[in-house]
């Protein structure tokens, strides 16, 4: 009897580069989305993509109360991004710190030209992220995963903003990188769009990187949005049992 | 060219039409093409698409009659919460007319009303009036909160899913265009129509739901089911839900 192994961790891509995990240079880590998965959350979403552990909730439109921030015209969306002090190997302080109120900040921006906030005047959209376990690429996760929520709270949306990183790390192009690839690596960009418009709505890069590098690195990450975003609108639907 | 079937399921970005259609509640039109900008099901009526949420919040239009919780009381108006992001005032000299009376002695914190939207301005300024049959202020009885667009499939056609629910319960229902239910009765029939609520919401979106809900009630009040299943039910999400008083 012949029996055939099949490993599946062989090599899917082009290039024959492997990486310490034994991905592809275009290999995502294998990830899982789940919609409405909190019962007093208007909207709310969990992801997980290799050791990223993310839990999303949303709430709103709801009325704001802090006068200073409301806006005549359109709703704010408010976004809160927090590690869980176990969510990295040595104990992270919690509470909010340069780096996640950077974060926060640019996921409420990555968001904000997917919503049609101008339907909401003078309320909120509240959104928080919290990363229970974290492993290199946790704001394209928490971008991710908070677009799946936003649509669960039925807040009406252009579209589903995906979001992947790309980057640099031992001397070739790589797609979403891992912690070990981002910290021993040249370089990191991640980048958030819109699939079907292809609207870039965010684009960050730390690290050095030739002007063909960062361009391949974008388009590597573009395509890694594409597939991530598949897996949006699954768990979207899958959500209603269809 | 259309892309979609009438009640597929879509989400927000996915491309329905092209422009020799009209775009409706639910969607937005990007480069002659119409999209959906909510997780919910499609309507096609002639040349309009439409998405029906499947989750939404309340928006106050004028002349709903809504369900709503007094939060605050202020000189001379009552604030309350109505299930949405705005929310309501109700005038004291609606109440009272030009007399002046203390607002604490007709309706507290904590009470819930029954009223009519008299007006939403521009930025969303919520009036709210009692005038009108059936308003006013209840007394006992329990709150369900559902999703505003599961309302017209929980009254059903010509209000024969909530006057079911109201004949086997034996309960007292109110239904306001803002998702709040009203039910008062015998507490164990008040539960009896929580949960039969409850299912409804969760299964709103599923077709020959009528049946199942007259199962569930005789099941949970256990009674004997009727022998033939009657004639099958026309699903349909809206048209109906306009007469909402009792």
């Amino acid at each position: 009897m012949i029996t055939i192994i099949i490993n599946k961790n062989l090599n899917k891509g082009s290039q024959s580069n492997e990486r310490d995990d034994g991905r592809a240079f275009d290999e995502l880590r294998p990830f899982k989305i789940e919609a409405g998965v909190l019962e007093r959350a208007d909207g709310s979403a969990y992801l997980e993509i290799g050791g990223n552990k993310v839990m999303v909730a949303v709430y709103g439109p709801r009325e704001l109360h802090v006068r200073r921030l409301m806006q005549p015209n359109r709703a704010v969306l408010r976004c809160r991004y927090n590690m869980a002090p176990f969510s990295v190997d040595d104990r992270k302080r919690p509470g909010p710190d340069r780096r996640s109120v950077e974060i926060s900040k640019i996921t409420s921006e990555a968001l904000m030209p997917a919503v049609f906030l101008e339907k909401f005047p003078r309320s909120t959209i509240d959104v928080f992220i919290e990363i229970l376990e974290a492993e290199g690429g946790t704001r394209c996760a928490g971008i991710t995963a908070a677009s799946v929520a936003l649509a669960d709270a039925g807040i009406p949306m252009r579209d589903l903003v995906v979001s992947c990183a790309a980057g640099k790390a031992n001397g070739e192009v790589i797609l979403d990188l891992s912690e070990a690839e981002d910290k021993d690596g040249e370089a990191d960009v991640p980048v958030a769009i819109m699939p079907r418009t292809g609207e870039i709505t965010l684009l960050q890069s730390d690290g050095h990187l030739t002007s063909e590098e960062f361009e391949k690195s974008l388009n590597l990450a573009i395509e890694g949005c594409k597939k991530l975003s598949e897996a949006q609108k699954e768990a979207i639907i899958k959500r209603y049992g269809d | 060219m259309i892309f979609i079937e009438d009640k597929q399921m879509v989400i927000p970005g996915d491309i329905l039409a092209d422009d020799e259609y009209h775009s409706g509640r639910g969607t937005f039109k990007e480069d002659s093409k119409i999209c959906s900008s909510l997780v919910g099901l499609v309507a096609v009526r002639d040349k309009k698409i439409s998405v029906i949420p499947l989750q939404s919040k309340y928006i106050p239009k004028r002349g709903d009659v809504v369900i709503g919780e007094i939060t605050d009381i202020r000189f001379s108006m009552w604030n309350l919460d109505i299930n949405s992001p705005y929310s309501g005032i109700l005038p004291a000299s609606d109440v009272f007319g030009k007399e002046k009376r203390e607002l604490n002695k007709t309706f507290n914190v904590g009470d819930v009303l029954f009223l009519r939207v008299v007006d939403v301005d521009e930025v969303k300024k919520v009036k709210l009036g009692l005038k009108g049959r059936g308003l006013g202020k209840f007394r006992n009885g329990i709150l369900i909160y559902i999703t505003p667009t599961k309302v017209p499939r929980l009254i059903g056609k010509k209000g024969s899913m909530i006057n079911m629910i109201k004949d086997e319960t034996k309960c007292e229902v109110v239904v306001g265009q803002n998702g709040v239910v009203w039910v008062k009765g015998d507490p164990s029939m008040e539960r009896v129509a929580e949960k039969v609520i409850n299912m409804i919401e969760e299964q709103a979106h599923t077709s020959g739901l009528t049946d199942r809900v007259r199962n569930m009630l005789y099941e949970l009040l256990g009674k004997e089911k009727p022998d033939i299943e009657q004639k099958e039910e026309t699903d349909e999400e809206e048209e109906n839900g306009e007469d909402l008083i009792q």
